[in-house]
């Protein structure tokens, strides 16, 4: 495998991390509303992932980042083209942001509504956008001979790429219903795992066409066998995680929505390859190979991410760790 | 205006917007962990409450730092795609450098900070917030290397075929003489920020107690002594910052004039080479080359801020422009000179006057003694933002001192611009960036007075966790056997939540 390829695995790694991460606290923050009974339960679920959203953020900026340095071609062209859902999910990150660090910084009914509503649709929104501009990386866009862009808004926002956003939201949602099955206790958690119950079915129905769709119109890509498995590997861990809500192992479930995610990714990354964005004119289409940096820049960052990145994952995972304790209303502390 | 002039507003106010954050956490990131290591030292409670005080407005800036700082992740994308293209080869480099090891360290550890209280040992808890404090270093490392290439490009080559420069030498990237010289001065410059915030919060507390003494909760007296405490720390921080920022800023003139002597020469408005060259500290009138009106000048400084010696010879816009001429072909190389001139000047000047309000607090705080005038009072109030202003003035000057060039020498600002942009879209994103910074401003400001205004907070729990560890058997501490499943005993409320 030449450097750019690795690169290109890595990138996908960085994406599909931000899918598994972000996925459950998009999840949760979804579940703020609707799900939650009252404030004190909209605080457990808030501070079950309190401390460690930020940190699953970073995966996407480490994404971006490193498509930036690997893939500069991809980088320019990919955030200019997606200008207006990029600028909408940037502006629902910022706000959602400052809701978890907000909302109990000031005293009144009023306040805490609207970073409630920040905190559901600064989750959703995102969720749902980020799933429409990794399915439209598969489905391709119409560049020009210098890989501008060259369409509008009609030509990301379609029905692939919105089912595309349609099953990233569902599966966070399932996903978050796991996590806080998993890391709080009391009423809380009972009806966490009855909800997951039931919303099992459905997402791996919306999954499974998404994938089914992927594989059929990608089919005969280099990678396809491995976008297959994905598909397969897909649907298979959903229904894994239902049998394990069923048998109340939290942890299994969470697992299982986990690699669901993973393989979510999987899909998407494997369809995608050997391009890193095509076109859908027959001119411009973007590649691995033609979109990466110079071979001494992919060197210089290899030596950079061949430490850091297990240290990263080894950090990251110790705070889980840390936090592990479930939460439930009792210890939520009166404002 | 044209795309180019709305994408140049768009970067200018979401970057100096980020920039009103960033200062703030790197200094107060530190200040804090000094709080919270002198608290486990000592075991005085005292320090415990300034820790949480404090520490609280540090995560009230981090929030809008964090959420600001998404946005410049894709900026270089949406609206500078020519510019990405031609220098990611080298400028994404630092950039992902700067994701990967700063910012999930950052990110990471700053939530084990906040949610760590009475969860984990103390040890450990201290350890995040210098970790937390040492990643906002390296984060402002990589920045300021990736924006060190722009003024002055190192350890590149360009690729015709390919139509970009492509990186050769990353060392002398990371090593770049500006780089080398603009990390010390940002980062004491940041200090006077969190230095004047301390300093500013202790001072009104002390002269409002002393002022309204009948206003005072029951525990006054003694926040008064812990204020103190926070008043000498934080304005010896801003002396400490503002010296070394003159000092650095000093050998910052100095590679500058090395490498961009018409930013240097605009700086001083000096349209035609002289030695030895004034200094000019005041203009009234034009800046356009005819005569000023009036202006004040101390001879000899300039040649010896740019050179080093007193009869050196500093080189004047035209010549340079002259120059440039031969070296770029024709065109207009000078940047806009009243901008360059008056934010330089207000860079030094409110950094300056932060200095000596600074030194004034501690002169007139000496030994007990507190001012109760409502002057103090005032000064108090502006003094957090005189370096703000100050450091906004210095990225302003540095960034349209480099213009019209947006990679020095390499490449114009016109053609960094992503191709087929309408001026109207960036209008309409640009309005939109402007009203939400504008909300996130006023918020942050608000919300900062608002936790700045109480007294010390009760700090009970957190010290009887703090104590627990510090004793002989380290299991005791606290919850610190965090998920010791789901027994009674850890029932009780969690000592931090959202
Ligand atoms: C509290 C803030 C503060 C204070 C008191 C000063 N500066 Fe500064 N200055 C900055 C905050 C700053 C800054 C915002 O941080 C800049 C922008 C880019 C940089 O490297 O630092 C800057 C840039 C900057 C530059 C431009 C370098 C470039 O283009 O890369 C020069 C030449 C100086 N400064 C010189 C000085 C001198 C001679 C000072 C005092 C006598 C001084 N600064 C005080
Ligand atoms: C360190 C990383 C930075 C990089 C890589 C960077 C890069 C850029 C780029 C690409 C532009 C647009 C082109 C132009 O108008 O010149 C720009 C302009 C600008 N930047 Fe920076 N910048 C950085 C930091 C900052 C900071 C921290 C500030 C201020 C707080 C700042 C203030 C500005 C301003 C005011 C402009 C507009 C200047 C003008 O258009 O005349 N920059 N910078
Ligand atoms: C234009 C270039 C810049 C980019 C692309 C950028 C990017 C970012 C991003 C993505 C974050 C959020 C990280 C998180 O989620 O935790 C952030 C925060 C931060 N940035 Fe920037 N930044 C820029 C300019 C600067 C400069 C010039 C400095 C310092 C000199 C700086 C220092 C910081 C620091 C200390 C933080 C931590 C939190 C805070 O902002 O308060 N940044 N930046």
């Amino acid at each position: 495998m030449d450097l750019a390829t690795v690169w290109f695995v890595l990138v996908a790694v960085l994406w599909v991390g931000y899918l598994a991460l972000e996925g459950f606290d998009f999840g949760v923050g979804m579940l703020t509303r609707g799900f939650a009974r009252g404030d004190r339960e909209r605080r457990v679920l808030i501070n079950t992932i309190g401390p460690v959203w930020d940190g699953n953020e970073v995966w996407m900026i480490t994404a971006v980042g490193a498509t930036f340095a690997a893939f500069p071609e991809w980088y320019a062209t990919a955030w200019a083209a997606y200008y207006a859902p990029l600028v909408v999910i940037l502006m629902s990150l910022i706000v959602r942001g400052l809701a978890f660090e907000y909302r109990a910084k000031h005293d009144t009914e009023r306040w805490r509504r609207w970073w409630d509503r920040a905190i559901f649709w600064g989750s959703a929104v995102p969720a749902f956008t980020w799933g429409v501009l990794l399915a439209g990386f598969v489905q391709g866009l119409p560049l020009d001979g210098r890989h501008d862009f060259t369409g509008g808004l009609a030509d990301i926002v379609t029905p692939y790429t919105m089912l595309g956003g349609a099953v990233t939201v569902v599966l966070s949602l399932l996903h978050g219903a796991h996590y806080v099955a998993l890391k709080t206790v009391g009423d809380i958690r009972l009806r966490a795992r009855a909800l997951a119950g039931r919303l099992a079915a459905p997402v791996a129905l919306l999954a499974a066409g998404f994938a089914g769709w992927t594989l059929l119109d990608r089919d005969g890509g280099p990678m396809s066998w491995l976008a297959w498995l994905g598909g397969v590997g897909l649907v298979v861990a959903l229904i894994a995680g239902r049998a394990a809500i069923v048998q109340r192992s939290e942890g299994w479930a969470f697992t299982a929505s986990f690699t669901a995610m993973v393989f979510f990714g999987v899909v998407l990354f494997a369809s995608l390859y050997p391009n890193v964005l095509p076109s859908t004119t027959d001119v411009g289409g973007l590649t691995i190979a033609n979109a990466a940096s110079s071979d001494y820049t992919l060197t210089v960052i290899t030596w950079v991410a061949v430490p850091f990145v297990p240290l990263v994952v080894a950090y990251q995972t110790w705070v889980y760790w840390m936090f592990r304790r479930r939460i439930g209303v009792q210890h939520i502390p009166s404002p | 205006m044209d795309v180019v002039d709305l994408a140049r507003w768009q970067f200018g106010i979401t970057t100096v917007v980020h920039y009103f954050f960033v200062p703030f956490t790197i200094s107060m990131a530190f200040l804090v962990a000094i709080m919270q290591t002198m608290w486990m030292r000592t075991q005085d409670e005292r320090w415990l409450r300034l820790t949480k005080f404090f520490g609280k407005l540090l995560l009230i800036n981090l929030a809008v730092g964090v959420v600001t700082g998404l946005v410049q992740e894709f900026q270089f994308g949406l609206n500078w795609s020519d510019f990405s293209r031609f220098v990611g080869d080298i400028f994404g480099a630092p950039l992902a450098m700067e994701a990967l090891l700063a910012f999930y360290l950052e990110s990471v550890f700053v939530g084990v900070w906040i949610f760590g209280w009475g969860r984990i040992p103390p040890k450990i808890h201290l350890a995040t917030i210098w970790v937390t404090a040492f990643a906002t270093l390296l984060s402002a490392y990589f920045i300021l290397a990736a924006n060190s290439f722009m003024q002055n490009p190192v350890g590149y080559e360009i690729n015709e075929e390919a139509g970009r420069a492509e990186l050769t030498d990353f060392g002398a990237v990371l090593t770049n003489k500006v780089t080398l010289v603009t990390f010390p001065h940002t980062i004491f410059a940041a200090f006077m920020v969190g230095g004047a915030v301390v300093a500013g919060v202790a001072m009104w507390h002390l002269v409002k107690g002393r002022r309204e003494p009948t206003a005072a909760e029951p525990g006054a007296p003694s926040d008064a002594i812990t204020f103190r405490h926070a008043l000498r720390i934080g304005a010896v921080a801003v002396l400490i910052g503002g010296v070394g920022a003159a000092v650095s800023g000093d050998l910052q003139g100095k590679v500058m004039t090395e490498v961009q002597p018409m930013k240097m020469a605009a700086a001083e408005a000096l349209y035609d080479t002289q030695q030895p060259a004034p200094f000019s500290l005041f203009t009234v009138g034009s800046l356009d080359g005819s005569q000023a009106l009036y202006s004040i000048e101390i001879p000899y400084l300039l040649s010896f801020l740019s050179t080093g010696s007193f009869q050196g010879e500093v080189q004047g816009i035209n010549d340079i422009q002259q120059e440039y001429e031969q070296l770029y072909g024709p065109g207009d190389y000078t940047p806009n000179i009243p901008a360059t001139y008056w934010t330089f000047r207000l860079m030094v000047g409110f950094g300056g006057l932060a200095a000596a309000i600074a030194a004034w607090q501690l002169w007139s705080t000496r030994r007990g003694r507190v001012p109760t005038s409502v002057w103090a009072l005032r000064a108090t109030v502006v003094l957090p933002f005189l370096p703000l202003a100050a450091n906004t003035f210095g990225w302003v000057f540095t960034e349209m001192g480099r213009q019209p060039w947006l990679v020095f020498g390499l490449m114009p600002t016109a053609s960094g611009v992503t191709p087929g942009s309408t001026a109207g879209g960036v209008f309409a994103t640009l309005a939109s960036f402007t009203v939400l910074y504008a909300g996130l401003t006023v918020l942050w400001v608000w919300l900062l007075a608002k936790h700045a205004r109480p007294g010390l907070p009760d700090v009970s729990a957190e010290a009887r966790w703090g104590r627990s560890s510090a004793g002989e058997d380290g299991s005791s501490a606290g919850d610190a056997a965090a998920g010791s499943g789901d027994d009674d005993a850890a029932d009780r409320p969690l000592t931090f939540a959202y």
